[in-house]
C-alpha cells in the first residue's frame, strides 16, 4: 500500500492509502469534531460536523467518508466551517428536548462537549419542544427519544457488531425516530439480546442503563472497538 | 424473433388498420374523468351502427392537452384530424354521428393551435396515437427496430459513441452528459452490472415520466435494453412510485409482451444478449429519486442517500457498477439510434440538444404536457403555447425544477430554455415541472409551500436538511404571518446558505433554492411583511430599514 502525502491545516502529513481524511487527521493529532462517527462501525457521513474544505473542490466534504488523495490540501478549521458547525449544533439543540440538568449523561455527553468545544453558547432558533416518549419497557435499558440526535450509531452497532438488527430508523424528516424491531416496546423485542452495545454507542443520554441517576452515565466505547478489531484483525488487544 | 418476424408483425398490424380511427386518451388524467366509459360507449355506438368494418376505436396514451380532457381524437380517411375536448360518456353517439357529417355539439379543439403546432415530438411521438397495452402497435410504429440495429450491427462502444455524439444530457434534472455516464459504467471493472430506470417522479406539478410510462412503456424498455447492451448489463430495474398504478400495470403488461415475443429475456433477436427487467415499486418517498437512496430502496433497505463518491457508475446496486437514468432519458435512446445522432443534435442549442418534455401547470390557460426543442424562449411556451394566464391576469413568474428549482420572474421570459440559461437565473431545468404563477401569487407563500414539501420529504439522515428545513419553514411561516423582523430574514438567509452547503444529498443541497430565488427577485415582498425590531437594528451596524425615516 502506497502512502499518500497531503496537507491538513498547513501541516504536511502522510497517510495510508484508503484512509479517510478523519483517520489521517486523527493520526496527525488534528481533531475534527464528529458526532455520527463511531470507531468499529462503518461511517455514514450524516451529522455533517466533520465537513472540511478541500482546495480545488467547491463542495464541502465529510472527513469521515472522504478518502485521502495525494497532494490534497485540507482545511478543517476555517471561520466558515466553525460557523456551520455551530449552526448544526444549534439546530440539534432546538430539534428535541436536550435538558442537560436532568440528563443521565450530563458531563458525559458528546453533544454537550461538542457545544462547549465549538463555542455554541446559545441557541438562536426556536425550540420545537416536541412531545417524545421514553421507553423503559426493557429490563436493563431505557430509551429517551427527547435526547436522541438520530446519529444512527446504535442502529449500526446493533446490525454490524452484535448482528441482531434490533434497532432501526422509522419515519421521515424531523419525525424520524429510532425504533426497536417492528416498532414495538423494547421490552417485547424478540431480537434484542440485551447486549447493551447500543447503549455503549450512544453519544447522548438517549440510551441509558436503568438505575443511573443524573450525571452518572459513563460509557466504555473501547469495548466496541475491541470486538471489531478482534473479529476483523484477529487481534485481541483492547483499544485504549 | 428475427427482423423478418418483427417486420411481419408491423405489416400485419398496418394491414388491419381501418380507414377511420377514434382514439380515446387512456392516461391517468382522462381516466379519472371516465375515459374508459367514453371508450366503451364509442365502441358500442360504432357496433350499433354497423361501422366496425371501417371505424376503429382505439385506447391510446396521453395526447398532452390534459387540462381539456377527457380527449377523443379522430383520424378521418381523408387525412383530417379532429380533437374533441371535455368529452362526456353521453357524447359518444354525437361523436360517431359526426363521422358521417352529422351534427355534433361536443367542444372541438384546434389541432393547429400553437400548443400543438410548436411541439417537436421525439419522446412523445407515439403518445396519443398507439395503444400502450399493445406491443404490436408499438412495433407497427417502428418499435424495437433500434434494438435490433444495435444488437446486430453495432458494438457496445459504437452505441455509446452514438449517444455521446447526440449530445443527450440526463433528463432527470442535473443534465449530466448521458454518453459520458454510459461510457463510465461500461469501463468500470466488474462482471455483473445493472441498469436502473428512475421513475420516482415526485416534484409538485410534474407528470412527464408518468405520462411517458403510461403512453409508451415499450419505448422506455427498448431504451433500457439498448443501454444494457452498451454498458454490459443483463439485469434492469424500473423504479416506479406506487402512486402511479396505471403506469405500473402498463409496464407489467409491456414486460410480459416483450418477453413473449423474445424481445426481453435470453437470446434477444437470436444474439447472445440477455436482458431482464423487474419493476420495483417505491413507497412514494421523494428522496428515493436521489440515485443512492433509490439504490438502497431497490436493495430492500431504508431509502436514504449515502455520500458520493463512490458514484453508482463505479459502485451501485450490491456494489456492482450501475447505470441510472431517468425515464425520459431512456425514452430518447431508441429514436437517437433509429434516426441518428446528427438528426437528434439538430434540435436544441449548442450545449442542450434535443427536446424536453414539460408539464405546464399552474395559472395558465392551456395546461398539459408539451415537448419542445431546447432553447425555445420561455415566453413562447408560456404565452403562445400556454395561452398566458387565465382571466386576463398578468404572469408574474414561472417555477421550474420543482423543490430543487427556482422562480423565474416575468422580466426574464425571453430566456431560452436550456440547462445553462436556467441555472444562470438561479433555477434549474429539473425533470420538467413548469408551474406558472400570475400576479395574484404571493411569493413568500410559494417559498413556504416548497419548504414545507422539503421538510416533510427530508429523509432525516443528515442534520442540516432534517432540522434546517424545519427551522426555515418556521421562519417563512413567521414572515408570512407578519410576525417576523429583519433579524428573522437574516437568520433565514444564513440557514439557506448553511443547508445548501452542508447537506448530504441533492435534496438538502437544493432545498433552499425556491427561497433563494424568490428572495433574489421578489425580496420586497418579504420585506413588506416584516415588523419593526423592538431591540433596534440587528448586528453588524446595519441600519434597520423599518426604523429608517421614510
Amino acid at each position: 500500500m502506497a502512502a499518500k502525502t497531503l496537507t491538513i491545516d498547513g501541516k504536511q502529513i502522510s497517510a495510508e492509502e484508503g484512509a479517510t481524511i478523519l483517520q489521517a487527521a486523527t493520526e496527525a493529532g488534528i481533531a475534527i469534531p464528529t458526532l455520527c462517527h463511531l470507531e468499529g462501525v462503518y461511517d455514514v457521513g450524516a451529522c455533517r460536523l466533520c465537513i472540511v474544505e478541500v482546495a480545488g473542490i467547491p463542495k464541502l466534504l465529510p472527513a469521515c467518508t472522504t478518502r485521502v488523495v495525494e497532494g490534497m490540501d485540507i482545511k478543517t478549521d476555517s471561520e466558515r466551517l466553525r460557523k456551520y458547525r455551530r449552526m448544526i449544533l444549534e439546530l440539534l439543540f432546538a430539534e428535541r428536548n436536550h435538558v442537560c440538568a436532568v440528563c443521565v449523561s450530563n458531563g458525559n455527553c458528546e453533544l454537550q462537549s461538542l457545544a462547549y468545544s465549538n463555542g455554541m453558547d446559545h441557541v438562536r432558533y426556536e425550540y420545537n419542544f416536541p412531545k417524545w416518549g421514553v421507553d423503559t419497557t426493557h429490563g436493563l435499558f431505557g430509551m429517551d427519544h427527547n435526547r436522541c440526535v438520530l446519529c444512527g450509531r446504535c442502529v449500526r452497532a446493533c446490525w454490524h457488531i452484535e448482528g441482531a438488527g434490533t434497532k432501526n430508523v422509522a419515519g421521515r424528516g424531523g419525525k424520524s425516530r429510532i425504533i426497536t424491531d417492528l416498532n414495538m416496546p423494547w421490552g417485547e423485542a424478540d431480537s434484542c439480546t440485551s447486549c447493551g452495545k447500543c447503549v455503549q454507542s450512544c453519544p447522548t443520554g438517549a440510551l441509558f442503563h436503568k438505575g443511573s441517576t443524573v450525571g452518572e452515565m459513563e460509557r466504555d466505547r473501547g469495548k466496541l472497538e475491541f470486538i471489531v478489531t478482534a473479529r476483523e484483525k484477529k487481534q485481541w488487544v483492547a483499544a485504549d | 424473433m428475427q427482423l423478418d418476424d418483427l417486420n411481419a408483425i408491423a405489416e400485419k398490424e398496418k394491414a388491419a388498420a381501418k380507414k377511420v380511427c377514434l382514439r380515446t386518451c387512456m392516461s391517468a388524467g382522462c381516466m379519472s374523468s371516465q375515459a374508459d366509459v367514453i371508450n366503451k360507449n364509442l365502441d358500442a355506438e360504432v357496433k350499433a351502427r354497423g361501422l366496425e368494418g371501417e371505424v376503429e376505436v382505439r385506447r391510446v396514451g396521453c395526447m398532452g392537452f390534459c387540462g381539456q380532457g377527457p380527449l377523443v381524437g379522430v383520424d378521418h380517411d381523408d387525412g383530417r384530424h379532429e380533437l374533441f375536448e371535455f368529452v362526456k360518456p353521453e357524447d359518444a353517439p354525437a361523436i360517431v354521428n359526426s363521422l358521417k357529417g352529422g351534427p355534433c355539439d361536443v367542444q372541438r379543439g384546434d389541432p393547429q393551435h400553437p400548443f400543438f403546432a410548436k411541439q417537436v415530438k421525439i419522446v412523445r411521438a407515439n403518445g396519443g396515437i398507439i395503444d400502450p397495452e399493445s406491443i404490436e402497435d408499438y412495433i407497427a410504429a417502428g418499435g424495437y427496430q433500434a434494438l435490433h440495429q444495435v444488437l446486430t450491427e453495432m458494438k457496445p462502444a459504437e452505441v455509446i459513441e452514438e449517444i455521446t455524439k447526440s449530445g443527450l444530457r440526463g433528463r432527470g434534472g442535473a443534465g449530466y452528459p448521458t454518453g459520458l455516464k454510459w461510457g463510465t459504467v461500461a469501463k468500470s471493472p466488474g462482471g455483473k452490472k445493472y441498469v436502473v430506470c428512475n421513475g420516482d417522479e415526485g416534484d409538485p406539478g410534474a407528470f412527464m415520466d408518468r405520462s411517458v410510462l403510461e403512453s409508451d412503456p415499450h419505448l422506455v424498455l427498448e431504451g433500457m435494453a439498448i443501454a444494457a447492451y452498451a454498458v454490459g448489463a443483463d439485469q434492469g430495474f424500473l423504479y416506479v412510485r406506487a402512486e402511479y398504478p396505471l403506469a405500473i400495470s402498463r409496464l407489467q403488461i409491456a414486460i410480459k409482451q416483450a418477453k413473449q415475443l423474445g424481445l426481453l429475456g435470453g437470446g434477444i433477436f437470436e444474439t447472445p444478449f440477455i436482458f431482464n427487467v423487474d419493476i420495483r415499486i417505491g413507497a412514494g418517498a421523494f428522496v428515493c429519486g436521489e440515485e443512492t437512496a433509490l439504490m438502497a430502496s431497490v436493495e430492500g433497505k431504508r431509502g436514504t442517500p449515502r455520500p458520493r463518491p463512490p458514484f453508482p457508475a463505479e459502485s451501485g446496486l450490491w456494489g456492482c457498477p450501475t447505470l441510472i437514468n431517468n425515464v425520459e432519458t431512456f425514452a430518447n435512446i431508441a429514436p437517437i439510434i433509429g434516426r441518428g445522432a446528427d438528426w437528434y443534435a439538430s434540435f436544441g442549442t449548442e450545449k442542450s440538444k434535443g427536446t424536453k418534455v414539460f408539464a405546464l401547470t399552474g395559472k395558465i390557460t392551456n395546461n398539459g404536457l408539451i415537448e419542445v426543442p431546447m432553447g425555445i424562449p420561455l415566453r413562447q411556451i408560456v404565452e403562445e403555447m400556454g395561452g398566458g394566464a387565465p382571466d386576463g391576469r398578468k404572469i408574474k413568474s414561472v417555477q421550474t425544477g420543482g423543490p430543487s428549482g427556482g422562480c423565474i420572474p416575468a422580466d426574464f421570459l425571453d430566456t431560452p430554455v436550456d440547462y445553462e440559461s436556467l441555472t444562470k437565473l438561479g433555477s434549474i431545468m429539473g425533470s420538467g415541472g413548469m408551474v406558472v404563477m400570475d400576479d395574484t401569487t404571493n411569493m413568500v407563500e410559494i417559498a413556504r409551500f416548497y419548504m414545507e414539501f422539503c421538510m416533510d420529504e427530508s429523509c432525516g439522515k443528515c442534520i442540516p436538511c432534517r432540522a434546517g428545513t424545519v427551522q426555515m419553514h418556521h421562519l417563512l411561516e413567521k414572515i408570512a404571518q407578519r410576525k417576523a423582523t429583519l433579524r428573522d430574514l437574516i437568520k433565514l438567509e444564513e440557514l439557506c446558505d448553511m443547508v445548501k452547503n452542508t447537506s448530504l444529498c441533492g435534496l438538502g443541497q437544493t432545498a433552499p433554492n425556491p427561497v433563494l430565488s424568490t428572495l433574489k427577485f421578489f425580496r420586497k415582498e418579504y420585506e413588506d411583511l416584516l415588523q419593526p425590531d423592538q431591540f433596534g437594528p440587528p448586528g453588524n451596524g446595519q441600519p434597520n430599514p423599518q426604523s429608517a425615516p421614510k
